[in-house]
């Protein structure tokens, strides 16, 4: 092992939960846009081609809209977010304090809506929530992923590993068989990648529209034929925040484009 | 052996559960393991081997999204699981029963699916749960066509 292996290997026991059998190692972890063909890459780094920009900029005039009983937009406690929200999106799901658990970006958007602007919470995959957490995580892109280092989230992140390790379904698969034992196989022909969640809210052209990691996760579920969990509940947080902790230190894509 | 009997001890526990609450015809019957196969039909008649053949390739079977095999019209195959080709050479007709209704009888890790079975699985979607994901007549159809495919 060479003295930069063995550095990275150290920091990674010091810092990071220990690597579990068949989870990707630290320097080996990629992107799903590493999976995709050139046309595709292509288009989400122009951003006059990427369709996730549209929403991103309709999200940028959400976020100084004044709303709610408080007639306040998020402008008014929160500044120019191109400050303010730089790296917050790489940090969710986030632990709060009030809720004694972790909270997704979504879900802390309709917080501060329910909290500070005295409005209604914007439904899950709505255009203005997707809108609003593509803008905010837009202020992210490229920063490093930082997720699940608070320690007040080392059981909720051991949750989410659990759920990503439990087989489920009329086909008894779990997300480990193909995300990590898997990856660059071809499921029908469709490449499966490592399932690192780098650029959530993402377009996605199957889908014609952006969509939220939840999204994708409770398509997977649906695809081994389970019962996908809730929008927001408890578990699809915790996988959320394992598999956010789980790419760590890579950047931030967002608004990304996948086939 | 004992793995066996206990499997088809619980089957026949399962079956009686579901039938006493009106579950439909699709319940996996009842079947027999004799060594590393099951030597008879599920249904008590030879399957369809042309029925097998489509059977495989339609992507809701969802053999061919891990298996390629000899199919040209279709490009979409996957390559997470051994290629078809001469699996009637490799494996007897009991043993490809086998497989099919319960593959992890040979390999406990294995990721294909136990395509004849409802006990031990967990959060089955609710259009799915209580019945196998193919019937006994699609299984020997499929067991059937396998059966052609050698080298
Ligand atoms: C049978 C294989 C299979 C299983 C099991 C599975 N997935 Fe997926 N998953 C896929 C495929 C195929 C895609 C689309 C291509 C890709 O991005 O990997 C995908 C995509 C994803 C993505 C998007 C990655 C990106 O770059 O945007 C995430 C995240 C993900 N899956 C998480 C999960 C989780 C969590 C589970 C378990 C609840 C799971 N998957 C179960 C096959 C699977
Ligand atoms: C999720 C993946 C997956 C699916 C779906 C799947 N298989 Fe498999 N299959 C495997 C793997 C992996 C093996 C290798 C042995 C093992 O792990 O059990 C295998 C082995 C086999 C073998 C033995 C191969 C040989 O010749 O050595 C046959 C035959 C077979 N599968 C047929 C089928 C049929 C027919 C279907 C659909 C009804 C199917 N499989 C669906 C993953 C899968």
């Amino acid at each position: 092992m060479s003295h930069w292996r063995a550095i990275v290997v150290a920091a990674l026991l010091a810092t990071a939960p220990a690597l579990r059998a068949g989870e990707v190692p630290l320097e080996a972890r990629r992107s799903g846009y590493s999976f995709m063909g050139p046309e595709t890459r292509a288009m989400q780094d122009d951003d006059t081609a990427n369709p996730g920009m549209l929403f991103v900029l309709d999200g940028e005039s959400l976020w100084t809209k004044k709303v709610g009983v408080a007639d306040k937009a998020c402008a008014d406690c929160h500044g120019d977010a191109r400050s303010s929200m730089k790296g917050v999106a790489a940090r969710y799901p986030a632990f709060d304090k009030t809720q004694g658990r972790p909270v997704t970006l979504d879900q802390r958007i309709n917080l501060c809506r329910a909290d500070h602007q005295q409005a209604t919470p914007l439904p899950y995959e709505s255009r203005d929530l997707l809108a609003l957490s593509a803008f905010v995580a837009h202020q992210s892109r490229g920063l490093a992923i930082t997720a699940g280092d608070d320690p007040q989230l080392k059981p909720f992140v051991a949750q989410g590993r659990d759920l990503f390790r439990q087989r489920e379904g009329q086909l008894n698969l779990a997300c480990t068989n193909c995300h990590d034992d898997n990856f660059d196989k071809r499921l029908a022909g469709a490449p499966i990648t490592q399932a690192q969640p780098t650029g959530y809210p993402l377009y996605r052209l199957e889908w014609q529209t952006l969509g939220s990691l939840e999204r994708r996760l409770r398509s997977c579920m649906t695809g081994v034929r389970a019962q996908a969990y809730d929008y927001g509940s408890p578990e699809l947080v915790a996988l959320e925040l394992y598999l956010m902790s789980r790419a760590r230190g890579l950047p931030m894509e967002t608004p990304a484009v996948r086939p | 052996m004992a793995r066996s009997l206990i499997h088809i001890a619980a089957l026949v526990v399962v079956a009686g559960l579901t039938f006493a609450a009106g579950a439909t015809a699709e319940e996996p019957a009842p079947y027999k393991i004799v060594g590393d196969g099951i030597p008879e039909s599920l249904t008590g008649a030879p399957g369809d081997a042309a029925r097998g053949r489509a059977l495989v390739l339609a992507r809701g079977t969802t053999c061919i999204l891990c298996h390629s095999g000899p199919f040209p019209e279709t490009r979409f195959q996957g390559d997470l699981a051994p290629d078809l080709t001469g699996a009637g050479n490799r494996w007897s007709v009991s043993q490809l029963r086998l497989r099919l209704v319960d593959a992890s009888h040979f390999n406990p890790q294995t990721i294909m699916p136990s395509y004849y079975r409802t006990d031990g699985l967990v959060r089955v979607g609710r259009n799915f749960t209580g019945r196998p994901i193919l019937s006994a007549t699609e299984i020997e159809d499929i067991v059937a066509f396998l059966a052609t495919l050698r080298d």
